[in-house]
């Protein structure tokens, strides 16, 4: 006759509890998400902080330089909306580009289809990039 | 203004996005190294592989 499955195991795992959120955690991933790299730069990870904001900084220029459009807040297609928050993610690096009027509204060049991939993903890599600085500041990640 | 082949656009893209995901999705310079060099392999051979498929359905 077989044995019950051994249950001990479930209630002896550990479990991961969020930990509060301070004033200091949330300083640093606002300002990871604000400026490229400053999140991990800030708590001495700098190496870290240098390759993660020339990364994502390079990507979003290039993008700009290959005329890649930069999506404006919408309530249209759904692929537009996403466009918005893949760009958003980049902070100020997006704030900065629509208050000077920078970038492409609508795609006038076919290799500017890889400049909006390219402005899009640097924002999704600093939301990567700002998770990560998040990890580091509670302990998660060394 | 600034323009860059399909093969150059791809891999200045697999560059950034492998240093990303190498000093984020691990925890040791080692590993990060390790994991940015794999990411980098995969999105370049991707690249070509994929191309290679077209090529091959093309004629």
């Amino acid at each position: 006759m077989a044995s019950n499955p051994d249950t001990s195991s479930t209630s002896t795992a550990t479990r991961f509890e969020a930990p509060p959120l301070t004033a200091r955690t949330v300083g640093i991933t606002a300002l990871a998400w604000l400026v490229p790299g400053a999140g991990h730069l800030l708590q001495r990870r700098w190496w870290r902080g240098v390759l993660l904001a020339v990364s994502i900084v390079a990507m979003f220029v290039f993008g700009i330089l290959m005329q890649g459009k930069v999506y404006s807040p919408n309530t249209g297609d759904v692929l537009d909306m996403l466009g918005f928050l893949g760009d958003l993610g980049s902070g100020a690096l997006y704030l900065v580009t629509k208050a000077f009027g920078l970038g492409h509204s609508a795609l006038e060049i076919a290799a500017a289809d890889y400049g909006t991939k390219f402005i899009i993903v640097a924002g999704l890599l600093n939301i990567i990039s700002m998770v990560d600085a998040y990890d580091i500041a509670i302990g998660k990640k060394s | 203004m600034f323009e860059l082949s399909h093969f150059s656009a791809a891999v200045v893209f697999a560059v950034f996005a492998s240093v990303v995901f190498g000093i984020t999705q691990r925890n040791t310079a080692r590993e990060m190294v390790r994991y940015g060099l794999y990411c980098f392999v995969l999105f370049v051979g991707g690249v070509i592989a994929a191309g290679w498929v077209m090529w091959l359905i093309r004629r």
